[in-house]
């Protein structure tokens, strides 16, 4: 079995961002690393963040840092990822990509203790950049201008201290003095030689500062000092000129100013009053905002909450350090400040956001001060404080993110044309349920009903210069309607047109005037208002137009096709008539090319399944240039230009090219290349849209020209950062749709369905799903579908936190506090407060995340939710600190209460310091109210944490620990039936086909079993020979298992054919050779088949067909919120031409970052059997001679080339 | 040091020992071993962001928290080291 993998939805954590500009200009842009993905980011001018760029860079990103060179304008990007290089990155903003400046290897690849990609720290003036290891390795860079104003790099200088774990290091502000670098580190060389412990008592961390002469071109350690040992990060504080230079510490419950020389200033980190006292505050990310006048940090806990931290400087160094609370936001990996007045949050796990400030916390908040610190006996005195609304900042935009998947199954719930993918995402609070559906989201602006069933739209301009449309002319069975675009959109008689009759056509023609088609004759309106009338000859009809602004054709019934030209004098004149063989079914005039008079070529389709190329030109007129055969008659054509562009927005050079679509009569869309000389039809591709034939509208995207088809969906063909997509769009099926354009909606379209009349825009291009969210209580653990009451039952918890009956006492209590504090002026206050806090109850948890307690107390759900409405049927908290894990349906066979919901749940579990629960429970639930609701049965007490429940032949499989146990349905309890309790660690998985049981464990990957009924024997007869941590495991066949592992690997493994033969005809089934193992085993091993690196871990698989009428492919969901597929190939040479192609990529276009593809893909395996489409992918995106020589040494075309990639996307979305 | 020295196998493995952390030797004991494994097998968490995510969904606690206590844990891996019986 071959795979082609593929990546349908990038990932949308975010792992480090950074700010600057790095296109050069004054603009604000961001740069963020999501996992193997580098995107440049950057907010528009109504606050919505745009991803301009994204690469994918096959090696994992670890850390980010800009810098600027001394009086440049442009900040360049430092990348360390675990390819052991550093690579120094320039965003070209003529081409969109990213520039490899610089590429320096050091080590060894890969994430390891001692080679550095882990910190870096850049000199404040852009000099030198330092890179280092979590353990001994620094290495500093210096960084230059040789004569022609590029960027230099030196040889790596050593600031290695071996024994020694690095916690933080960052630049130190100094001016232009040498370099300075600051660095936590710990020295354990003695407590690791010390069998009494004290000298690991004693470990104390150092504040070190290394210096690069720049004279020496040396590194020197310049100064160490103690620092608290719950030191975990350093910032940066401005000096030189701006400030006191120096680096603020950033410790458990303390933020420490430090410099040489220079008395510690301490202060402690307000504490929420309800934290536990065990636990401490740690500063998890930082951003720095800077000023000529100013400067002042924003420093962010691990619950949330934002401190604005200031320092008071002279002449004496730093006096007193304050620490304000700013306002309180989901935990982020990084923060960035915009000097625009933006706050650009990473978070964690959930949506981004995209936050303005309103105010920097000038007025006065809980703060603590350097200079009010008390030192009592027990430590220092605690400062505390109650999160509260936003009051500084503001969210204006958020970037959906799926991260973490936790689960996702795919079903066709909603009896749609594609299925759903159903995933839950996020943690605590901020979890949701998504619905994904492949296809753009689009926004609808209006819907406006009409007199009659429309059947055509048109939009029109008055004037080719105009910027918007003008009016909107709606066509009856015998009326045409007329609308005008202004500040509202009303009808009008004024305009000109026939409204007695049916439209053909409605289009501006020429500069100014405007044309109407009508069965029976053309009206041309001048811009004076002088109509000038073409009737038809004698009684036959106009059954089919083609315009373009200059020109037109019309075909008549019996077709004869007659040729219109614009004069010099804006007069529309007969130019030639033809005669077709038969009637005419479509037509279509190519765009006027840039700098001409006409168009040479026109399209027409007859009902013979041909496609004929006209010319135009005055000397062949109407000769036939090419002619293609289709596969159904063609139903409508569109001519769609691509301009020649220079790199450009979508990064890629093209040439001028033509394409012409036709939607035919069997929902098939065909496109084929013009040939912008001799009008031959080349490269020409098909796909199927949907049960009705495909109508074709141009439309405007980005400005670009695009295609909207109608089929029995809309789709939308555009080109997407140097691909070409066609996209379905989530709506529903349109009739007849034109672009539309206005103040209020630049780029719009307006469509006729039913009997109304509809305006949307469409929306985050380029994304390949649109997705519904319905919020959560608690972290998603898994889920059941219950395809026929289509409902989902969620099982939800969360570990340290309170019950909602005790955060609720908790909330009326604090409120109550505060409002006799606060406002003790009387009842009406309170009233009011106790409305908003209703108001924002929901939302307030998902910001402020539910208050922290002993991490032993759990809380936990289940529910069912029916996904069509959004609402929640049930909901059960588990009481008595238990927290379900594990879920099922299961049918016993004795049938007495139909489908059962059993649930495995664990009471009091602790994994620290030792894995101990207090009890595991299975509860066994029936369905009442058609599946809405739920009761519980019974539960039974088992000894071990139930990971994994399954339904086996009427009977309930149950993993608990290294157990795997049948239990049948009693009065009172489950009934122990059969048990095996040879499993290595913990079942996580078990599957059942037939007579088998695929058990996947969680360190020893998957175990197959059998149960004999006669003995009432469950026995292993085949295991795997590697360790795997499972994460995720999926049935593929009888024989076939595919698993997915903690280290980010997707694998396959089955059972030879002969041993699986062997065991089905074994009257004993391999139960004589069970009994002698092998290599401390079950006695047959299954075989590795496939074997793919996806570099993040997966947490769910799953088999489905995301097209109608598609093959099958395997979807894994992952930690960081992306979504990928495995196809498999279907012949041989699919299989030669992707590995070919693969090859070639990766010697002709080596990843971003510097590290291998190859090896990137066998990071802990070698790959096997998997061909990597997100590099094959890539190939739009060369040089076109590189794109060539590929091609030759392929043996085909860059347009085959393109073709066959299209048709591999094509076939899995 | 004589320059046949450079090339014998011993002063190779010592340089190896010197530059590479973790490189093994033959009266290596078990806790050593096991002191390598662990640091490495840290060091790799903190490196992979997936997993430090991956951890720190498990635990509930926010990636940073997990980041550092995994720093924190590479001090002493494996508790005490035992005593020495030489010397």
């Amino acid at each position: 079995m071959y795979l082609y993998n593929l990546t349908l939805q990038q990932a949308t954590g975010i792992v480090a961002a950074i700010n600057g500009n790095f296109s050069g200009s004054k603009v604000q842009e961001i740069v963020v690393a999501r996992g193997k993905i580098l995107s440049l980011l950057r907010p528009d001018d109504l606050g919505k963040l745009q991803t301009l760029h994204s690469v994918e860079i096959f090696g994992a990103i670890r850390s980010l840092a800009q810098f600027r060179l001394t009086g440049a304008q442009k900040d360049y990007i430092v990348v360390g990822s675990d390819s052991g290089r550093i690579v120094i990155l320039e965003y070209n903003k003529e081409k969109n990509v990213f520039d490899k400046v610089h590429q320096e290897t050091f080590g060894k690849s890969g994430c390891r203790r001692i080679v550095p990609g882990q910190y870096l720290a850049i000199d404040p003036k852009g000099r030198a950049v330092m890179i280092g290891a979590c353990e001994k390795q620094k290495l500093v860079y210096v960084l230059n201008r040789d004569t022609a104003a590029r960027l230099t790099i030196s040889s790596p200088l050593e600031a290695h201290k071996s024994h020694t774990i690095v916690y933080s290091i960052c630049g130190v502000d100094c001016g232009f003095d040498n370099p300075i670098f600051a660095a936590i580190e710990l020295d354990y060389s003695e407590a690791d030689q010390d069998s009494s412990g004290q000298a690991a008592n004693e470990a104390q961390k150092h504040l070190t500062f290394y210096e690069l002469d720049l004279g020496l071109n040396h590194v020197s350690r310049k100064w160490s000092e103690q620092v608290d040992n719950g030191a975990n990060m350093l910032v940066t504080v401005p000096g030189g000129g701006d400030g006191p230079s120096g680096v603020l510490v950033c410790a458990e419950n303390f933020v420490i100013y430090k410099n040489q020389g220079h008395p510690d200033i301490r202060a402690v980190i307000p504490r929420r009053a309800d934290l536990p006292a065990e636990r401490g505050v740690l500063i998890v990310s930082a951003a720095t905002h800077k000023q000529k006048s100013m400067f002042f940090f924003l420093l962010q806990t691990e619950y949330g909450d934002i401190f604005k931290v200031t320092l008071v400087h002279g002449d004496e160094g730093v006096t007193e350090l304050k620490i304000k609370y700013f306002d309180t936001i989901p935990v982020t990996a990084s923060m960035c400040v915009l000097k625009t007045g933006f706050l650009f949050a990473a978070s964690e796990f959930g949506n981004h956001g995209l936050y303005q400030f309103q105010a920097i916390g000038d007025e006065p908040d809980v703060e603590s001060s350097s200079s009010t610190l008390m030192e009592t006996e027990e430590g220092f005195q605690p400062v505390f404080f109650q999160p509260r609304g936003l009051k500084n900042l503001v969210r204006i935009d958020q970037a959906e993110s799926l991260m973490p998947i936790m689960d996702m199954k795919i079903a066709n719930l909603f009896e749609e044309e594609t299925p759903q993918i159903f995933s839950l995402c996020g943690r605590g609070p901020r979890s949701s349920l998504r619905i994904l559906r492949p296809g753009l989201a689009i926004s609808e602006m209006a819907v406006s009903q009409l007199p009659g069933v429309p059947s055509a739209v048109w939009t029109v301009k008055k004037n080719v210069n105009d910027a918007f449309d003008a009016y909107i002319v709606v066509s009856f069975a015998n009326a045409t309607l007329v609308l005008s675009i202004g500040e509202t959109v009303e009808e009008v008689s004024d305009s000109g047109f026939l409204d007695t009759t049916p439209s053909l056509a409605v289009s501006l023609i020429g500069d100014d005037s405007l044309m109407q088609v009508h069965p029976n004759g053309i009206r041309h309106i001048r811009e004076d208002g002088r109509i000038n009338e073409w009737r038809t000859p004698g009684k036959r009809t106009i059954v089919k137009v083609g315009s373009n602004g200059l020109q037109v054709v019309i075909a008549l019934s019996g077709g004869e096709l007659i040729y219109f030209e614009v004069d010099m004098t804006g007069q529309l004149m007969e130019v030639e008539k033809h005669e077709m063989s038969g009637d005419v079914a479509c037509l279509d005039i190519a765009p006027v090319p840039e700098g001409r008079q006409r168009s040479r070529f026109l399209a027409v389709g007859s009902y013979d399944n041909t496609i004929r190329i006209l010319s135009l030109d005055p000397d062949d007129c109407m000769q036939v240039l090419s002619v293609q055969s289709v596969s159904s008659p063609p139903e409508s054509l569109l001519f769609l230009e691509v301009k020649a562009s220079v790199g450009g927005e979508d990064g890629a050079d093209h040439p001028a090219s033509l394409f012409l679509n036709a939607g035919l009569q069997n929902g098939v869309l065909f496109r084929t290349v013009v040939d912008m000389v001799t009008g031959q039809l080349s490269d020409s591709r098909s796909r199927f849209l949907g049960l009705r034939a495909p109508k074709l509208f141009s439309v405007k995207v980005r400005g670009r020209p695009a295609m909207l088809c109608l089929s029995s969906r809309p789709w939308l063909g555009y080109i997407h950062q140097g691909h070409f997509l066609l996209t379905p769009l989530s709506y529903e099926t349109l009739e007849f749709a034109a672009s539309f354009s206005s103040d209020q909606c630049a780029e719009g379209v307006v469509a006729v369905a039913g009997d109304a009349l509809r305006v949307f825009t469409i929306e985050r291009l380029g994304e390949t799903f649109n997705e519904t969210a319905i919020p959560l209580r608690y972290t998603p653990r898994k889920f059941v579908l219950q395809p026929k009451r289509k409902l989902l039952v969620i099982i939800e918890s969360d570990q340290g936190s309170y019950t909602a009956e005790e955060r609720e006492a908790a909330r009326k209590e604090c409120f109550e506090a505060a409002g006799m504090g606060e406002n003790g002026n009387g009842n009406v206050d309170q009233m009011e407060n106790g409305d908003d806090e209703d108001k924002d109850d929901p939302r307030s948890d998902e910001q402020y995340g539910y208050p922290k307690v002993e991490s032993d107390k759990w809380v936990s759900c289940i529910r069912v939710l029916d996904p069509r409405t959004a609402t929640t049927t049930c909901l059960l908290e588990l009481q008595d600190n238990e927290a379900a894990f594990s879920v099922c349906t299961v049918n016993f066979h004795d049938k007495e209460y139909g489908t059962l919901l059993a649930v495995g749940t664990a009471k009091g579990l602790k994994f620290w310091p030792k894995r101990s629960l207090a009890a595991g429970f299975i509860h066994i639930y029936r369905f009442l109210e058609d599946g809405k609701s739920l009761e519980l049965l019974h539960k039974t007490q088992v000894e071990g944490v139930p990971l994994a429940l399954c339904q086996f032949q009427g009977r309930l499989l149950a993993g608990i620990g290294p157990v795997l146990r049948l239990y049948d349905l009693g009065k009172k309890r489950l009934l122990r039936k059969c048990e095996n309790k040879l499993f290595p660690n913990t079942i996580v998985t078990i599957h059942t086909y037939r007579d088998r049981i695929y058990v996947g464990d969680i360190q020893e990957s998957f175990h197959f079993c059998k149960y004999r009924r006669d003995e009432n024997q469950l026995y292993i007869f085949a295991d795997d020979v590697v360790p795997r941590w499972l994460t995720a495991s999926y049935h593929i066949d009888f024989d076939t298992m595919a698993g997915a592992d903690k280290f980010g690997n997707v694998y396959f493994v089955r059972l030879p054919q002969d041993v699986s033969d062997e065991i089905e005809e074994d009257p004993t089934g391999g139960k004589i050779k069970w009994e002698q193992g092998r290599l401390n085993g079950a006695p047959n091993k299954v075989e590795e088949i496939v074997q793919f690196h996806v570099g993040d871990v997966v947490t769910s698989l799953q088999k489905a067909s995301l097209i109608p009428g598609g093959g099958e492919c395997l979807l894994y969901g992952t930690v960081m919120g992306s979504l990928g597929a495995l196809l498999p190939f279907t012949s041989r040479d699919d299989v030669d031409f992707f590995s070919h192609l693969e090859m070639h990529m990766r010697q002709e276009h080596p990843p971003l970052c510097g590290r291998d593809h190859m090896a990137y893909r066998s990071a802990y395996f070698p790959v096997k059997d998997v061909i990597d489409g997100d590099l094959c992918e890539q190939f739009p995106t060369l040089p076109l001679d590189l794109q060539r020589k590929i091609a030759d040494e392929l043996d085909r075309t860059p347009g085959e080339i393109l073709k066959k990639l299209e048709e591999a996307r094509n076939k899995i979305i | 040091m004589q320059a046949s020295d450079r090339f014998n196998i011993n002063s190779q493995l010592e340089h190896l020992q010197a530059k590479y952390v973790g490189t093994g030797h033959a009266d290596l004991n078990r806790f050593e071993w096991a002191v390598n494994i662990q640091r490495d097998s840290y060091a790799s968490y903190i490196g992979h962001y997936p997993m430090l995510a991956f951890f720190a969904v498990s635990e509930n606690e926010s990636i940073g928290r997990e980041r550092y206590n995994f720093m924190q844990k590479m001090l002493l891996p494996c508790g005490m080291p035992p005593e020495r019986e030489d010397d």
